[in-house]
């Protein structure tokens, strides 16, 4: 891949090993006050004294308990789970593939889940979120499993520009056999272009519970990954030098990154953009190191759609707008705001 | 072998690598009679003789009507169209050297896309006039937007990139949420606009087309000679006396009008501009963009035009949209040149 390697103009403005952990905790933090703005915003705004109520002094007569702790407890959970896992899928994606324009929907996850779906509303008349989201999964692994089968077959294992080049094709050929199903017909056009926004309303519960073995182990993967990507990002001679097995380094991250991309399509349909600019954002704050680049990415990927999400349900009352409208509306200024700056760290 | 033609006259001379003059022959040959297939097959058939003695002007007023009035168009529309993100498509790839960049990806086409589906679904007018003057006017905007927004102090290839990547996923996530707003009927108009086809296209539309080609696709091959110089770094370009900037800036305005007027015509027929220079790459393994450009032009016509014809006739009487079709017929085709790299070993 010719992707042109631009150093920072500038050094990341927390190089320092204490900077970057404060910034660390101040991300932290944010998600915080974000998942709090997450439990009392919505149709029905709920005190912050109410809210902390529904946890430590639980009042079964209340409304306003049932909803934070029914409703918007899981959809919050959701949302973190959804976002970090974009963020972290991103990161790994860019770490392993070395480009810019790798996010979660390029080793075909997001089309094979589309693929899936649009099937699923089709022939067995599926209109459940529950139904979604498991018909998803399978379809997210299914096209992953047949990127690394086309794209990693040689010696050498999977190159970067293989995998991103059978992904990308996987995917507009995934993208074109749901289209077809869609062009002819349009009472399923009209389920799936809710789902095919990306958005965290009205998630059962239980989504939560089926996408979080998937996710959490993803990221426990993402988190062990991180000293092979850094050598990986030294070019394969030089981490093969350094005593790393590249073929076998990359097939975990690509385990990881299916099982972070492939939960968070379930739950919340195809969410584009955090995944992709989380990352930029987190290396232009610390670096390229992804000891530090991961952690990032987890937690500014959760406060990134969270927040989308808190704002989604206010801009339009009594409609919301979906999280990953939102999210795509607020994030890209933002990103663009960055990339201008010269921020981006090159990979 | 020999690998060159070097064509002298008058003190000058141009060297000319064989190789890729030969694809783009070959290539040129296949879409004509492509056209001709296009032209002469169908429900109703032509046989050649017939199509030749109309295309002259000494046919019936039935095989006529049907030659030059509905077929001719459409074949030329999907001729025309699929050269022109074709040779976009390259475009896009030398200037940022990555490959997997084309005009759907940098929000060239989402422009157009956005601003077209938001006519339909919740616009007043829908014209056969009004919807692809909004895509034109879309994809320009949006090619504009990008350049403006990717300026700073002068275009990066890396910097172009992130900033086209961050402009589509704003524009495709309002293209999504325009169709969650709308009566299901003009969305289901919306999504056939969008998936792009080549059905009832007629010279109105064939017209701008040639129009733009005509200027445009000379345009792009002059500048491509300082393509390559690029390739070699900024310092060695400029050292060759090459200016940098407005190299890249006449580069991209010839992307984005090309793909503008093709998303305009037959809508955003995805993949044409991602794979036909991918496709050109491996047939001419030539390392110039000039050579490259014409082969990756008749790729993206041949490609368009194989779809059309196999959406016709395979399914008939139903017609399928020739952009459901660019990716099912060529991604096999991809894959296996791709695993046949893999075994060779050679690198994608």
């Amino acid at each position: 891949m010719s992707t042109v390697s631009l150093a920072a103009a500038r050094p990341a403005p927390l190089a320092r090993v204490g900077g970057r952990a404060t910034g660390l905790l101040a991300a932290t933090g944010l998600l915080g006050i974000v998942c709090l703005a997450s439990l009392a915003v919505g149709s029905k705004a709920v005190p912050l004294r109410d809210v902390l109520d529904a946890f430590f002094a639980y009042d079964a007569g209340s409304d306003a308990h049932a909803i934070v702790r029914d409703l918007r407890v899981p959809r919050t959970v959701l949302g973190v789970l959804v976002g970090g896992g974009l963020g972290a899928a991103g990161a790994l994606m860019q770490g392993v593939t070395r480009n810019p324009l790798a996010e979660p929907g390029i080793l075909g996850v997001n089309a094979g889940a589309a693929l899936a779906v649009v099937l699923a509303i089709q022939f067995a008349g599926a209109s459940s979120i529950v139904v979604y989201a498991a018909v998803a999964l399978v379809g997210a692994a299914g096209a992953s499993v047949l990127v690394f089968a086309l794209g990693g077959t040689a010696r050498s294992g999977p190159t970067p520009v293989r995998l991103a080049l059978a992904g990308a094709v996987l995917t507009t050929l995934l993208t074109s056999l749901t289209s077809a199903v869609l062009v002819f017909d349009a009472s399923t056009l009209d389920e799936f272009r809710f789902w095919a926004v990306g958005s965290l309303a009205g998630r059962d519960p239980q989504v939560v519970l089926s996408v979080l073995p998937f996710i959490g182990s993803g990221l426990v993967i993402a988190f062990s990954c991180a000293r092979s990507l850094d050598a990986l990002a030294l070019g394969d001679d030089v981490a093969r030098g350094l005593g790393h097995d590249v073929a076998r380094a990359r097939l975990i991250a690509g385990a990881g990154f299916v099982l972070l991309a492939g939960g968070a399509v379930a739950a919340a349909g195809p969410i584009a953009f955090v995944g992709l600019a989380v990352p930029h954002l987190a290396r232009a704050a610390v670096g390229p190191d992804h000891r530090w680049v991961i952690p990032y990415s987890v937690v500014l990927g959760a406060a990134m759609l969270l927040a989308s999400d808190v704002v989604g349900r206010v801009i339009a009352r009594p409609a919301e707008v979906q999280a990953g409208v939102v999210a795509a509306v607020v994030g890209v200024p933002v990103f663009l705001w960055i990339v201008r700056r010269g921020r981006t760290v090159g990979l | 072998m020999r690998r060159h033609l070097v064509l002298r006259g008058g003190g000058a001379s141009v060297r000319v690598e064989l190789r890729p003059l030969l694809v783009t022959t070959v290539l040129a040959v296949s879409a004509l009679v492509l056209t001709v297939a296009t032209v002469a097959l169908g429900e109703y058939r032509v046989a050649p003789g017939e199509v030749l003695a109309s295309l002259l002007g000494a046919g019936h007023g039935a095989t006529d009507f049907i030659v030059l009035d509905l077929r001719l168009p459409r074949a030329l529309c999907a001729l025309l169209a699929g050269a022109a993100l074709g040779l976009a498509g390259g475009l896009f790839q030398q200037v940022t050297r990555n490959a997997l960049v084309s005009p759907d990806i940098v929000g060239v086409a989402s422009g157009a896309s956005l601003a077209a589906v938001a006519l339909i679904v919740l616009g007043s007018t829908t014209g056969p006039v009004a919807i692809p003057l909004a895509a034109l006017g879309g994809a320009l905007v949006s090619g504009v937007a990008l350049y403006a927004l990717a300026w700073r102090g002068g275009i990066d290839g890396y910097r172009i990139v992130l900033v086209g990547i961050g402009l589509n996923a704003l524009l495709q996530a309002g293209t999504s949420y325009v169709l969650t707003q709308g009566r299901i009927f003009e969305v289901s108009e919306a999504y056939v606009w969008l998936v792009g086809t080549v059905n009832a296209r007629g010279w109105e539309h064939v017209l701008p087309l040639a129009f733009a080609l005509a200027v445009l696709a000379p345009t792009a091959l002059v500048l491509a000679r300082r393509l390559d110089a690029l390739g070699l770094g900024d310092d060695v370009a400029r050292g060759l006396g090459v200016g940098i900037e407005r190299t890249r800036l006449g580069l991209l305005a010839v992307a984005v009008a090309l793909t503008g007027v093709a998303v305009s015509a037959v809508g955003p027929v995805g993949f044409v501009a991602f794979l036909a220079p991918h496709l050109a790459r491996r047939l001419t393994r030539t390392a110039s963009s000039q050579a490259l450009l014409p082969a990756a032009a008749g790729c993206g016509a041949v490609l368009v035009l194989v779809s059309d014809l196999a959406g016709r006739l395979l399914f008939a009487p139903t017609e399928v949209p020739v952009g459901l079709l660019t990716s099912i017929v060529a991604a096999p085709y991809f894959l296996l040149l791709l695993r046949r790299a893999n075994r060779i070993g050679v690198a994608g």
